[in-house]
């Protein structure tokens, strides 16, 4: 007969004495085990909060661009379309116009070849578009007895080397006219209604909105009409364009200079105010639409950050209840052990005297105890490993990934019964200890 | 001499001063003799055994077991003669209350790891007539089933000395006659048997007596 039959033939016989210690070892393993496995848990469930957090805040920050973008160009288009109202701002006169008289009049008074608004639209040219030739004059609008200012177009010439733009002012078909506010408000004039103007007979086809300037005595009618009206074939004393909104240091000089080479003896004059209203009003889009990005952004930001307090406060949170719980488990569990040892070794001193009696040593005295409580670790540990992490994963909900870690295993299975032999040391040392001839004597 | 007892003497501290339990005895027993050692409660029967036994270290005079003075060795080394070469009976039985009789009766196998232990232990149920109560616990046996399972795990080890305290203190006639008859042959084979009783009918199976009085000899030897 072995010292392990001995040991396990006690424990079927005092089987309750062993539940209660393994029952002990395994409040305090799964004690342990579960704040583990919750502290993973939560570890897990943060790093999630905090992807979803990122996953969230990309999505939003892409949702605010495309709105921005959106807006943007929305806000763009309302711009093109109040600037315009603004009208062209960059003017190409005829090498010999006098510029103070046409500041004075307000019309230019020379003339150029037409052919001047082809050489330019073909040349590679980037800083200026919409290119409009006109042909404008101051007249006496004989049938009303009103001076006017007609001014005759073609519509915008398209540039061989750019995107077809939508263009600022529409073609004006031959046999139609376009009126400024001070022309078709006080006749009362509509589209569809019939005029003469100086002998020709004109459909308006628009009536512009009032605008507080020239427009709002101007007739606008097809270039070649105008040019036979006017009495300038194939002449045209403006050509208008649009100067692009890119940042150099003398934009004037630049375009002059570019269209020097392309039309050298022209003037260019440029329209400060309506230039600079076009530049403002579209980089303060760009200005609202960046802050809205950026205030997306940070509302991203804020959103992660956010997150990643609440989960760290979560852990803490669990961190903090296993510092208290698992030591007071573990000294409890230590305390009940030492407890059940104790009253298991009194109430096996009428054998162990015996078997000291009949030869048997101290040291397999203590293998006994000590056997028994490595099976009672054993056993603990275990069901310990199983409860808690029941309990663990039970209370942190389900996840993606398993909380299963071989290493918690192992160190219950080997921890649990350090704890249970540490614990019954004492009680087992005593046992050991004891003299038999009192035992024996005793009884 | 396979027990010698010279000149013992051993005292207990009590509440009220010192109790010589056991004052100069000396007792022999040679190979093949049956001693019985007779006395009053408390004149120092058992403390005497337990000296003998290498249990109870005594104060004064020298204990020779098989020639071997078991004080003069530690405690493993004493522990491992009690396993080989004496054999305990007690008047309580001191059986393992968990272990069924076979086991009970290879216990002192565990000491000295004998593999045929078994054999032997099963001759010995057999001989004292327990083979019927093999996979039974003490709890479940009588009174006078359980001193013979005690008397054949005394026997396990074949051990040339056996010291009985009071062994039929709780038996009946038939039993006690089985129990004293046992020691008798196992003297009669060569061992030496120490008993230690007050039982008269005990008595009658030993070849001679040594009677105890308040801790010294009160009668030579007869």
């Amino acid at each position: 007969m072995k010292i392990s039959r001995l040991v396990v033939q006690e424990i079927a016989h005092r089987f309750v004495n062993f539940v209660l210690a393994v029952i002990g070892v395994s409040i305090a393993v799964a004690c342990l085990v579960a704040s583990v496995t919750m502290i993973d848990a939560g570890k897990i469930q943060s790093r999630k909060l905090v992807d979803e957090g990122e996953i969230q805040s990309q999505q939003l920050v892409a949702k605010r661009e495309q709105e921005v973008k959106d807006a943007g160009k929305k806000l763009n288009d309302e711009m093109r379309k109040i600037t315009k109202g603004l009208g062209f701002n960059i003017v190409v006169l005829a090498e010999d116009e006098d510029i103070a008289a046409f500041h004075a009049e307000g019309t230019p008074t020379r003339t150029m070849p037409q052919e001047y608004v082809d050489r330019l639209a073909n040349s590679p040219i980037v800083v200026i578009n919409h290119l409009l030739p006109i042909v404008t004059k101051k007249i006496e609008w004989a049938e009303e007895k009103q001076t006017i200012v007609l001014t005759g177009t073609r519509g915008e010439v398209p540039q061989a080397h750019r995107d077809p733009k939508k263009p600022l002012l529409d073609l004006v078909p031959k046999g139609k006219v376009v009126l400024g506010y001070r022309l078709h408000h006080s006749r009362k004039l509509k589209p569809g209604s019939k005029l003469t103007i100086n002998g020709r007979e004109l459909e308006v086809v628009k009536c512009h909105a009032e605008r507080g300037s020239v427009d709002d005595v101007t007739a606008w009618v097809n270039l070649e009409e105008a040019q036979q009206m006017l009495g300038m074939q194939n002449l045209v004393n403006a050509i208008l364009a649009l100067e692009c909104n890119c940042a150099t240091v003398d934009r004037i000089a630049e375009i002059r200079g570019e269209i020097a080479k392309v039309l050298p003896g022209t003037q260019i004059l440029e329209r400060g105010r309506k230039a600079l209203a076009r530049a403002e009003a579209r980089n303060k889009a760009k200005k609202t639409a960046d802050a809205s990005l950026e205030a997306a952004r940070k509302s991203g930001e804020q959103m992660i950050a956010s997150r990643k307090a609440q989960a760290d406060q979560m852990i803490a949170s669990r961190k903090a209840q296993a510092n208290v719980l698992v030591p007071l488990a573990v000294v409890g569990s230590f305390a009940w052990i030492v407890l059940l040892a104790v009253g298991n070794a009194r109430q096996r001193r009428g054998e162990i005297g015996i078997l000291r009696a009949i030869g048997m040593g101290s040291r397999d005295v203590l293998v006994l105890f000590l056997g028994k409580a490595l099976l009672v670790g054993l056993a603990g540990g275990a069901i310990g490993y199983v409860a808690g992490f029941l309990v663990g994963t039970g209370y942190s909900g389900p996840l993606e990934q398993s909380l299963f870690d071989i290493n918690w295993l192992l160190t219950a299975l080997l921890m649990a019964p350090a704890l249970s032999a540490a614990a019954t040391w004492l009680p087992a040392l005593v046992a050991a200890g004891q003299d038999p001839a009192v035992v024996l004597q005793e009884q | 001499m396979l027990i010698s007892l010279d000149h013992i003497t051993k005292t207990y501290t009590g509440d009220t001063g010192p109790i010589v339990a056991v004052d100069d005895v000396n007792v022999s027993v040679d190979a093949g003799e049956f001693v019985a050692v007779v006395g009053p409660s408390g004149c120092g029967k058992t403390t005497l055994l337990l000296v003998a036994g290498g249990l109870l270290r005594p104060d004064g005079g020298k204990v020779t077991i098989d020639g071997t003075d078991p004080y003069s060795l530690s405690g493993e080394q004493r522990a491992r003669l009690r396993a080989e070469r004496i054999g305990f009976v007690f008047q309580q039985f001191h059986l393992i209350p968990y272990l069924n009789v076979l086991d009970n009766v290879m216990a002192p196998a565990l000491v000295t790891g004998e593999t045929t232990a078994r054999e032997r232990a099963e001759a010995l149920v057999e001989r004292f007539g327990l083979t019927g109560r093999v996979g039974h616990r003490p709890g479940q046996l009588s009174t006078g089933e359980r001193q013979r399972v005690a008397l054949a795990r005394a026997l396990l080890n074949e051990p040339r000395v056996i010291l009985a305290d009071e062994p039929t203190g709780n038996l009946d006639g038939d039993n006690s006659d089985q129990v004293l008859q046992a020691l008798k042959t196992f003297a009669e084979d060569g061992g030496a048997v120490l008993l230690v009783t007050h039982d008269p009918d005990a008595v009658a199976f030993a070849g001679r007596q040594v009677v105890l009085q308040e801790g010294r000899l009160a009668v030579p030897v007869s």
